[in-house]
């Protein structure tokens, strides 16, 4: 019996993505938490950190609102940028990217903070600029950190329902992903397709962290 | 050279200090900040790098002003040129010794210079070593390379050779001398050892609740405070023997238990586990060179 793989290969793609947004976003954020210091700190670190308390329905509830066509910030989108995020791709990767963060945030932003703050000193003096001391300093001295963010950002993407299920639906091909699909094959009754899902998740997401513990046991501990 | 004045609240272990400081160093001079610790000693280092804004002052540095509260001036550390010695070193953990240096060249192509620097610190052959792999000796000469590999126009030893044992010490001491004597490099250094201000700086300031109570050269700024002619140790009593008419102590000093006589007067209320102190005139000692090197001569004993 053939199984249909697209699910499989959207997922893995919705993953991909959201952790390299993440990256890109996570760093500078996690370096501004832990370094900053300005009045609004705690409600930004909430913000990062919500997704951790809040049912994942209640976000894509209102990621939903906001980007509908029927709603000023949606329909600006639709307008200016011809980006229409609810049901399509790109929506879900906006979704995931805001429900992975504090996955992402918070190794950097702890591994920032246990660096001794010499370090950082100690390159300024040198003529480093911050730049350069991020880039050359601060960021290869928390590889550990970097790679728990990746690696947890990628597996709780892969994991997500939720709020895939409020912005996406099921769109096969488009956002229809592994998760989701499993659910509809047990709603339809057809339990080995979901079982065929259900088990490359397991073991795709057993792999990746068997092998960072494995290669790396210090890499999980900012956790 | 430089011309400091700055006043800076501090919030220490022992509750509120102002730091209020006004001094001047000379080009070439080697100036030591001695206190306890907790006075500002670093914190005054770390204004003159940059690291630290102080409350109010100014710091002028061969005519540069890199800082004056008035003017609203605060040239950034990377801009002082400033050598910054830490008290935990900052070695950079992801990079070799050589890399540790290189990256802190002004010119990346003055490859050189950090060759000369490697050889004059004698630690050419560690250069491909990360800084985890060093003992703490090794360490900190990394560190002091580093320190002049942007060639600072001054340098700032924090509390240097503190993690060190006594004979890695005393190297150092020896090599931070003769890198001064060889660069004539302006350098101002924090130390709560009596030694080594003695050893180094030809300068010393005291600084006690954030002032700066006595300036000079060393030898006269503690003649009459620390040195004086009498040998004077306080110790823990551990036994009292009693032999006919006097009393043999053993007194703990240090890490070592010394013998002494005592009169039964003196002995009057004196029991084990008290603190005393032993003081002697010193008028005649007999001076012996300690050999470092120990198994080639016997030490003599005590």
């Amino acid at each position: 019996m053939a199984y249909d793989w697209q699910p499989l290969i959207l997922t893995l793609k919705l993953a991909t993505v959201t952790t390299a947004i993440l990256i890109l976003i996570g760093v500078p954020l996690g370096y501004w938490l832990a370094f900053g210091r300005f009045r609004l700190k705690a409600v930004v670190e909430t913000l990062v950190a919500m997704p951790l308390v809040l049912p994942p329905s209640v976000l894509g509830f209102y990621l939903l609102l906001a980007f509908s066509p029927k709603n000023a910030f949606g329909r600006f989108l639709d307008d200016t940028l011809g980006l229409r995020l609810v049901f399509s791709f790109e929506g879900l990767v906006v979704a995931s990217v805001l429900f992975s963060m504090p996955f992402m945030v918070h190794p950097v932003q702890s591994g920032f903070q246990n660096l001794p703050r010499s370090l950082m000193e100690a390159a300024y003096t040198l003529g480093l600029s911050k730049w350069q001391t991020l880039i050359r300093i601060l960021l290869p001295n928390i590889k550990p950190s970097l790679l728990a963010g990746v690696v947890i950002s990628f597996a709780h993407t892969i994991g997500e329902f939720g709020v895939v299920l409020m912005m996406g639906g099921s769109i096969p091909g488009v956002t229809k992903v592994a998760s989701i699909a499993i659910y509809d094959e047990v709603e339809s009754l057809n339990y080995s397709a979901a079982n065929f899902y259900a088990f490359i998740l397991f073991a795709v997401s057993f792999s990746i962290l068997l092998a960072v513990f494995f290669f790396n046991k210090r890499a999980l501990r900012p956790l | 050279m430089l011309e400091l004045s700055l006043r800076k609240h501090l919030h220490t272990a022992e509750g509120n200090v102002t730091l209020n400081l006004e001094f001047e160093v000379e080009t070439g001079q080697f100036l030591t900040l001695f206190g306890r610790s907790g006075v500002g000693k670093t914190t005054c280092l770390r204004c003159i790098a940059g690291l630290t804004e102080p409350d109010h002052g100014r710091i002028v540095v061969g005519g540069e002003v890199w800082f004056d509260r008035n003017r609203r001036i605060n040239v950034p550390p990377q801009k002082r040129g400033v050598g910054f010695v830490f008290q935990d070193y900052a070695l950079f953990p992801n990079l070799s010794v050589r890399e540790n240096l290189h990256i802190a060249l002004a010119d990346p192509k003055d490859e050189h210079y950090v060759d000369e620097l490697l050889n004059l610190m004698g630690i050419k052959e560690l250069e491909r070593r990360l800084p985890a792999t060093l003992s703490g000796g090794q360490q900190q000469r990394v560190a002091l390379a580093r320190a002049l590999a942007r060639r600072p126009r001054l340098l700032l030893l924090d509390e240097p050779l503190s993690a060190l044992d006594g004979e890695t010490r005393l190297r150092l001491q020896n090599e931070i001398l003769g890198i001064h004597r060889h660069l004539h490099m302006t350098t101002l250094m924090v130390s709560h050892d009596l030694g080594e201000v003695y050893r180094l700086s030809n300068q010393v300031i005291v600084i006690e609740g954030g002032q700066a109570v006595v300036r000079g050269r060393p030898a006269e700024v503690f003649s009459n405070r620390r040195i004086s002619g009498k040998f004077q140790f306080t110790g823990e009593v551990l036994a009292i023997d009693r032999n006919d008419v006097v009393f043999t102590l053993s007194i703990l000093i240090g890490n070592r238990v010394v013998q002494v006589i005592a009169t039964a007067q003196e002995m009057q209320d004196i029991q084990v586990g008290d603190t005393v102190m032993l003081v002697s005139k010193a008028f005649n000692p007999i001076v012996m060179k300690v050999d470092r090197n120990p198994g080639r001569t016997s030490r003599p004993s005590s």
